[in-house]
């Protein structure tokens, strides 16, 4: 492990009864960089998101950001260090405004600001994520893409070094991934590191420096996206073999 | 404090105007009539508190007959040794500790669990006093004597209910009000974005429920007798949540358009059907379920909404 290392996961396991969602992972993040995590559905990407966040407690193993353990965190301390998220499953406030609901990860979030200096802190992450027309919408009445914008809004109102973003660019059609895809590109450039848990092959490519490819709870291959998306096992994790 | 607009200034007279009404109120009438706003000063602040609590985090309780039975088990104990203002505050202590030990325990269970398990406690400590009673102090039931009479229950309860909607108020507008209401539109968005869940409930629940117990406490003098039935009812538990419900959670003032009614209706019931009060009370709350499921005020915020052209949603 070098200085550069943001987040060192090592020998992570977690198992829901007879099933082990994640089996004994290793692997590290650097700071900066874009990593890409993909697999089949149920290969464990999600739990180790959550297993990161705090969400799901782990059974063995160490999840080290700049060193220190968070892996016996509560979700809000593991937030308050700077981590962020957003969910598989688009979360947003749904009785809250839109301006709320950036405000909720304003004023909870690792920097704890009050009501006067949340205003001009929303306006500006509602255009970065281009929803500044619609501050004064209820969550619930936004449209699906706009959903997902909000929720990375929140995600980084919490000013996070570590974003995770889980298929944040699902669902998307071929315009608004393209647009989603350059505002990720422009999350990397302000300095923030980032791990995407991603089916989109074509975002994956075009985002990722290094993807590493988890199959039945472990990690399979890692390397650059184009090593990884022409490697043997890795098209047999998702096809199958040849042979069967 | 902040004044914005004229609507926030005439609200604040009413408010200031309604107060030095109930203030003078025991002067100018009869004891009935005292008695029976003894009853909703009552139910305001019990309802109030619950609401606080249920209404942004939609977690019902049914626990608060086990915080008024607590608190009037404080009084009946420790009212001929100490000033009344001592026993409420100390009734208020221990409703608070115990809902934050039964919070811990509980509030990590979700929806139904934590309405079944709020029933259950009520039962369990009502179940413990009596075993005490009988095995311990040998007695079923206390007197309580004191010179506590109406007026002071009057404005005991005047003075809880102000400290409640003043509280309220002021949480409504905090940073922790804020925290409470992600928490009931979606808990788990509100831990992954800082939010201490656990905490903000558990003290929510505390505070809201040492109201109940400073209730229970100011009240007691008035029933002179309480035994183990009559000061944990399931039956209060449930007005209560009616009230709150018919007034409607969403908004502080909801609850008392709840309960003012309720406790009419309650009032004449008992008195023109008091063998059937109960089926009467149980029907009731089958109909606010149905036709009024926001609340009266929802009924009156769907109204405004006719009537006004520019629909802005003012901070609740």
């Amino acid at each position: 492990m070098n200085e550069t290392t943001l987040l060192q996961v090592s020998g992570l396991k977690k198992a829901f009864g007879g099933l082990v969602a994640v089996n004994d992972i290793d692997f590290h993040i650097e700071a900066g960089e874009v990593l890409g995590v993909i697999g089949p559905n149920g290969s464990g990407k999600s739990t180790l998101l959550n297993l990161i966040t705090g969400e799901t407690k782990k059974d063995t193993g160490a999840v080290k950001l700049n060193g220190n353990d968070i892996s016996a965190m509560q979700p809000h301390q593991i937030c308050r260090n700077k981590i962020s998220r957003t969910f598989q499953l688009v979360r947003v406030l749904p009785t809250m405004t839109v301006e709320e609901n950036v405000m909720v990860g304003l004023l909870f979030g690792s920097e704890r600001k009050n009501f006067n200096e949340c205003r001009d802190e929303i306006a500006r992450l509602l255009s970065t994520v281009d929803l500044g027309e619609k501050s004064g919408f209820l969550a619930s009445q936004l449209t699906y893409i706009d959903k997902k914008r909000l929720e990375l809004a929140r995600a980084l109102a919490n000013q996070p070094i570590l974003l995770l973003l889980d298929e944040w660019l699902a669902g998307l059609n071929p315009s608004e991934l393209e647009e989603s895809i350059n505002l990720v590109k422009r999350l990397q450039e302000s300095g923030i590191t980032l791990v995407i848990v991603e089916h989109v092959m074509h975002a994956i490519r075009s985002l990722c420096d290094r993807v590493f490819v988890m199959n039945l709870g472990q990690k399979i291959v890692e390397g650059t996206p184009d090593y990884v998306l022409s490697h043997a096992d890795v098209v047999s994790a998702y096809l199958g073999d040849e042979s069967e | 404090m902040l004044i914005k607009d004229s609507r926030q200034v005439i609200s604040l007279f009413i408010i200031i105007g309604l107060l030095i009404v109930l203030c003078v109120l025991p002067h100018i009438s009869s004891a009935y009539i005292v008695s029976l706003f003894i009853s909703i000063l009552y139910f305001t602040s019990l309802a109030t508190s619950w609401a606080i609590f249920a209404g942004p985090t939609r977690y019902i309780s049914f626990a608060a007959a086990a915080f008024i039975g607590i608190g009037s088990y404080t009084t009946a104990f420790l009212v001929e040794t100490l000033p009344m203002v001592f026993v409420i505050i100390i009734a208020a202590v221990i409703g608070f500790c115990l809902a934050a030990v039964v919070g811990l325990a509980t509030l990590r269970l979700s929806g139904i669990y934590f309405v079944i398990f709020t029933f259950g406690l009520t039962e369990l400590i009502r179940q413990l006093v009596l075993w005490f009673e009988i095995n311990i102090t040998k007695n079923l039931g206390r007197y309580i004597f004191s010179d506590f009479g109406r007026p002071e229950i009057y404005y005991g309860l005047l003075i809880l209910c102000v400290l409640t909607f003043v509280s309220g108020y002021i949480l409504h507008r905090s940073r922790y009000g804020i925290a409470l209401r992600t928490i009931g539109d979606d808990e788990t968005v509100a831990r992954h974005s800082g939010i201490n869940a656990t905490w903000v409930k558990v003290v929510t629940f505390a505070a809201t429920s040492s109201v109940m117990s400073a209730a229970g406490a100011i009240m007691a003098p008035r029933w002179t007798y309480i035994d183990p039935h009559i000061a944990f009812n399931h039956i209060v538990s449930f007005e209560i949540a009616i009230m709150a419900l018919l007034g409607g959670i969403t908004h502080l003032f909801g609850p008392v358009l709840g309960v003012i009614p309720l406790v009419l209706l309650l009032e004449f019931l008992s008195t023109t059907f008091p063998h059937y009060s109960l089926v009467i009370l149980g029907l009731s709350f089958l109909l606010i379920v149905f036709l009024l499921p926001n609340g009266v005020v929802g009924v009156g915020r769907s109204l405004m909404k006719l009537f006004s052209t520019s629909g802005d949603r003012g901070p609740s």
